[in-house]
């Protein structure tokens, strides 16, 4: 897809802290991205960082107190999510953006059947008949390759195997066939082979029915086979974001660096030694006033503890980092040291 | 990488842990009189070897058995077949008493360092719970080899009198291994040891084994659904499918070339982080669910998913073919070029 295509949602700014009796956390700070239509979005970061309040505050789906939502814009189709009634928010929550949630109370309900699951959005959201729901319910499992779709209709939710139910989940996100498919963690809980099997099925989705796609993990080999575009996340914040093959190729950012390096690969030459990044990622109790990787990351300088370094353009269009080595000229670390 | 050297005679060396014909089954009761009904074949007759200072990774699907595997040979449970031998000493069938004093020679380390330590409990009282089960030492022979075993594992001495929730995940893990180091163990089953863990956390913890292995000379029963890990740790790697091992060969080998039908499947399935390549993988997917193990298939466990199952397949279960080298495969499709075999053999040292 072009790049210069106009994005389909576009997030300025956006800003959420939880107040908790345990202190303020700056959960997601001044995090900008885009999404153009029909391109998929990978979304990493380690655990913490961010990435589930960032996809559940632009749907405002988190419950306030304890989140608070201090800034930002949300254009999706013309319209600030942030600023629409909460009945235009409705619309469009569940019908022209579908969601997966990693979290396991907001999925599939074990109280009524899959195909009541199903029907429920078809019918408040596009209105439509009961007899008419249920043909098109029967048509979305068979989408997402469910065996015998009439009959499992009937079924409940543990009837199901982990890799069945996350394809009904993925069948009740397209229900209404929106422009905008946010998964947080789908595969994440499953085998290497079903994960194989739901993957395909994404990528057959996507050429068929278009959509644009954000797709949250921490797997960096799924991202590898299924993203165009990549934004990594540090303590709340985009510290990178860029084309698929220069963030693999050639990252900018020294946390996406060293991330890149952690993980051994199962095929290609083995590593004797596994690359670490030492240390723990920062309590976010304030808003960050400098880089918030500084302590960990072998490059830091003194400028790295008196500002927060922003996200900027380098070398390649389209691609952006927040690190202040990228503004000296030679910013590449020397070659990667084996052994 | 340790090629075997022709000519250079391997000392022969006996396993340190023996299993064979392992069988773990547990009952299905149902009904209103809680009749016995049935049994899930969690493990059903495994056989293998580990050498001292090797570490064999374990690896399968989900409720394939990897976990009761490490339990039963820990004896965790009361085994219903099969014999365990731990450096010399069948396990498998001896009474509490003489189990208690084979205990310091075995332990495990578990998957959520969050649930398996005692959340009062200082990390101080939690590493030194097992010397004084199992030892006796004065009050400052027990806080020095607390101090050891802490410093082993890279937690700071003065961390002693906190408690687990004041660590982080990573934190956790290392108590929970100081722990299992407490009493000088020889053989450690560590059960999925980094899955809780985050990516950059989960090389601090693997590093940390290694490092141990080699200073203490452990031997490792590696359970893992993560293939690139096994390949990082594992000398020799065994696949379990549905209760059943089916193929188990050493790390390079496996890795280069799997030979079983589930094998080829499931590293086919393992995404790379790098685009160039994963744009060109075309894995093998596998249709369908595993079957239950209360009610396997007949004939090969998994036949049921195999692309090139055979009509044989759906009859006879297959024999286990030996390929040389400790590479073992449990298929029909090898029937005609080789040989069955009865005795597993240890693998190659591969360091
Ligand atoms: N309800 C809440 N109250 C307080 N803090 C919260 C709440 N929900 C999330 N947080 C905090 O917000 C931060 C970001 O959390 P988030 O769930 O977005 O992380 P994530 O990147 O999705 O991590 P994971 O990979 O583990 O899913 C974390 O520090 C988390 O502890
Ligand atoms: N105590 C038990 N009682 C009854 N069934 C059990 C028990 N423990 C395990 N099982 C069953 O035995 C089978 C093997 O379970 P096991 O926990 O060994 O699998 P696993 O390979 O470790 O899976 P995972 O990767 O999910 O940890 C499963 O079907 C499980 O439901
Ligand atoms: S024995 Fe048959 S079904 Fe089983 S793995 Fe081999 S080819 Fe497939
Ligand atoms: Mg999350
Ligand atoms: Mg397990």
């Amino acid at each position: 897809m072009p790049d210069t295509a106009m994005p389909i949602l576009d997030v300025k700014g956006l800003e959420t802290v939880f107040r908790t009796r345990g202190g303020d956390v700056h959960a997601v700070n001044s995090v900008d991205f885009h999404l153009r239509p029909g391109e998929l979005l990978g979304v990493v970061g380690e655990s913490g960082s961010g990435k589930s309040v960032t996809m559940m505050s632009l749907l405002r789906l988190l419950p306030s107190p304890p989140a608070e939502m201090r800034n930002g814009t949300v254009m999706f189709d013309g319209q600030d999510l942030l600023k629409i009634s909460p009945e235009e928010l409705r619309q469009v929550r569940g019908s022209r953006i579908g969601f997966i949630f990693q979290d396991p109370m907001t999925s599939l309900n074990p109280v009524y059947t899959v195909g009541f699951q199903l029907a429920e959005p078809l019918r408040a959201h596009l209105g439509m008949s009961k007899a008419e729901a249920r043909a098109r319910s029967v048509e979305l499992l068979r989408l997402v390759g469910i065996p015998d779709p009439e009959q499992r209709l009937k079924d409940y939710p543990h009837q199901f195997s982990g890799g069945m139910r996350q394809r009904v989940m993925i069948a009740i996100a397209l229900a209404c066939d929106p422009k905008v498919l946010i998964a947080d963690e789908p595969t994440t809980a499953l085998d290497v082979t079903i994960q194989a099997q739901i993957i395909e099925l994404v990528k057959d989705l996507r050429q068929k029915l278009g959509m644009a796609i954000i797709w949250i993990t921490h797997d960096l080999g799924v991202i590898a086979g299924i993203a165009d575009r990549v934004m990594v996340m540090y303590a709340g914040q985009v510290v990178e974001e860029g084309p698929v093959n220069e963030i693999f190729r050639d990252p900018q950012h020294p946390y996406t660096q060293a991330l890149l390096k952690t993980v051994p690969a199962v095929r290609g030459p083995r590593a004797e030694k596994l690359q670490v990044i030492e240390g723990q990622p920062p309590i976010m109790h304030e808003a960050p006033d400098a880089c918030s990787f500084r302590n960990r990351c072998k490059f830091a300088f003194d400028r790295c503890a008196e500002e927060n370094p922003a996200l900027a353009p380098v070398h390649m269009p389209g691609h952006r980092a927040a690190c202040f080595l990228l503004d000296k000229a030679s910013t590449k670390e020397p070659e990667a040291v084996h052994g | 990488m340790a090629d075997v050297q022709p000519g250079t005679e391997a000392k022969a060396q006996a396993p340190l842990v023996k299993v064979r014909d392992l069988k773990m089954y547990f009952p299905i009761h149902s009904g209103l009189f809680r009749t016995h009904t049935g049994n899930i074949k969690a493990v059903d007759g495994i056989s293998f070897d580990i050498m001292p200072g090797e570490t064999l990774g374990l690896v399968g699907e989900s409720g394939c058995g990897k976990s009761t595997v490490g339990r039963a040979i820990l004896r965790l449970y009361d085994l219903t077949g099969g014999t365990v031998e731990i450096n010399g000493f069948e396990i498998a069938h001896v009474d509490r008493d003489s189990l208690r004093s084979k205990r310091p020679m075995m332990q495990m380390i578990f998957q959520d360092p969050q649930a398996s330590l005692n959340p009062r409990m200082t990390v101080a009282s939690i590493i030194g719970e097992p010397l004084d089960e199992h030892m006796k030492l004065t009050a400052n022979e027990r806080l020095a080899r607390i101090y050891e075993l802490m410093d082993w594992v890279g937690l700071n001495r003065e961390f002693a009198k906190r408690y687990p929730h004041e660590f982080s995940g990573g934190q956790r893990q290392r108590i929970g291994i100081a722990r299992a180091l407490a009493l000088n163990p020889k053989f450690i089953v560590c059960d999925e040891p980094i899955a809780a863990l985050d990516v950059s956390i989960q090389a601090q913890v693997v590093n940390l084994l290694e490092e141990l292995q080699n200073r203490l000379n452990l031997t490792y029963l590696f359970i893992s659904h993560d293939l690139s890990m096994v390949r990082h740790i594992a000398d020799r790697v065994a696949v379990m499918y549905l209760g059943r091992i089916v193929e188990i060969a050493s790390r390079e080998k496996l890795f280069a070339e799997p030979l079983h039908p589930y094998t080829q499947a499931l590293l086919s399935a393992v995404p790379e982080p790098d685009p160039e390549s994963e744009r060109n993988r075309r894995p093998i997917v596998l249709q369908g669910d595993v079957p239950s193990p209360a009610n396997p298939p007949k004939g090969c466990n998994f036949s049921t998913r195999c692309p090139k199952v055979m009509d044989v397949c759906r009859q006879i279960e297959p024999g286990v073919y030996d390929f040389g080298e400790g590479r073992q495969v449990a298929c029909h499709l090898y029937s005609e070029s080789m040989t069955t075999t009865a005795e597993p053999t240890a693998g190659e040292r591969t360091n």
